[in-house]
């Protein structure tokens, strides 16, 4: 059960829920997701299953990548103990999920979907927000930049002090300045799962999900709120 | 151009039967008003200004004179809580929002009147 999905935010929309109040959703394809990989204890040192999502075309995938989902028949595989492979087409979006111990009951090859999610209520999202590239102070931090008259020249959108002077005679760590903003790992908890539909593998969860339409996020089971 | 996912989500939230109704028609509109425990049906009844959007975002604008006050009172097409639209009278105009009523008062704001077109014919009693 603690095995999560991968998939793709579509977009944003309203329904109506059954009282008749409209819910602003985010609907996500989350699937099918193939199981690639078990990592086991005694093999890797940690108990994980590793998932793919959306294929790759084979002629963009590395020799690598598509090795690692199907058996290539080169001869170095030949001659060691086969593995088992999930014999699918190479994923372009390959995440692990941790497991507590080896119970979890999942095979390489076996194909997920929301169905996995069943009797969870509440959701994480982990999507990579939109990149604003080297953004000044005042998109980043909201900041309210200087005056634009008053003998103000040339640095209308500067920060302005960013510290103190010969004591403490540097900069704190963590002070808010001009930087990359955006293209980070975001991690959305506890948004509810509105709707599940198993045959087209959508979820529809409460609330808005990091990232662009069409970007890919990881869907996990609420790790707070388990009601 | 939106996303067949996206639609097909929206649709259990649409109505299975459109309502019926243009910009200029005279309607009553005929909301669930939840009253304690009991549910009883409100009307607000004026004219059609403005219908904006799509899907489930879809709402319409009436608007009706209440003490010589302008009032003016959006609803979601799609919404549950509407139980239906009676429109009373249809009006000629020539254009999609009639914002321009807000300006006028009294015998300026009258809309002349047509007939119905032939797929207008009223529903007697639309579903929910």
């Amino acid at each position: 059960m603690s095995v999560g999905l991968l998939g793709r935010k579509i977009g944003m929309t309203q329904v109506y829920d059954a009282d008749g109040v409209i819910v602003p959703v985010t609907v996500i394809e989350a699937g099918p997701c193939v199981v690639l990989q078990v990592r086991s204890k005694e093999k890797d040192g940690y108990d994980a299953v590793q998932v793919g999502f959306d294929d790759r075309p084979r002629g963009k995938a590395s020799r690598a990548q598509r090795g690692h989902v199907a058996a290539l028949g080169g001869r170095r595989q030949q001659s060691g103990a086969a593995v088992a492979k999930a014999e699918c087409e190479p994923k372009r979006f390959i995440r692990e999920f941790r497991c507590a111990d080896s119970s979890h009951g999942l095979q390489v090859g076996q194909v997920l979907g929301p169905a996995a999610l069943e009797g969870v209520k509440f959701l994480d999202v982990i999507g990579t927000t939109r990149g604003h590239g080297f953004t000044g102070v005042m998109v980043r931090h909201n900041f309210g930049g200087l005056g634009a008259s008053h003998g103000v020249k040339r640095v209308h959108r500067s920060p302005g002090s960013i510290g103190q002077s010969a004591d403490p005679s540097r900069v704190f760590p963590g002070t808010k300045m001009a930087g990359q903003y955006g293209n980070e790992r975001v991690t959305v908890k506890n948004l509810r799962l509105v709707r599940v539909d198993n045959d087209s593998n959508v979820l529809l969860v409460r609330g808005a999900v990091p990232g662009p339409n069409g970007g890919y996020v990881v869907v996990r089971r609420s790790a707070k709120n388990r009601s | 151009m939106r996303n067949n996912l996206i639609l097909a989500a929206e649709k259990s939230s649409l109505r299975e039967q459109p309502l019926q109704f243009a910009v200029g028609d005279s309607v009553d509109v005929h909301t669930r008003i939840l009253e304690g425990t009991k549910e009883r049906i409100q009307i607000f009844s004026g004219v059609v200004i403005a219908r904006s959007g799509t899907g489930t975002s879809e709402s319409f604008t009436v608007r009706r004179i209440v003490q010589g006050e302008g009032v003016e009172r959006n609803f979601p097409v799609n919404s549950p809580k509407i139980s239906h639209i009676e429109v009373k009278r249809h009006a000629r105009v020539r254009r999609a929002k009639l914002f321009y009523l807000r300006e006028r008062t009294g015998k300026a704001t009258r809309l002349k009147e047509r007939k119905a077109k032939p797929w207008e014919v009223q529903v007697s009693d639309s579903t929910k």
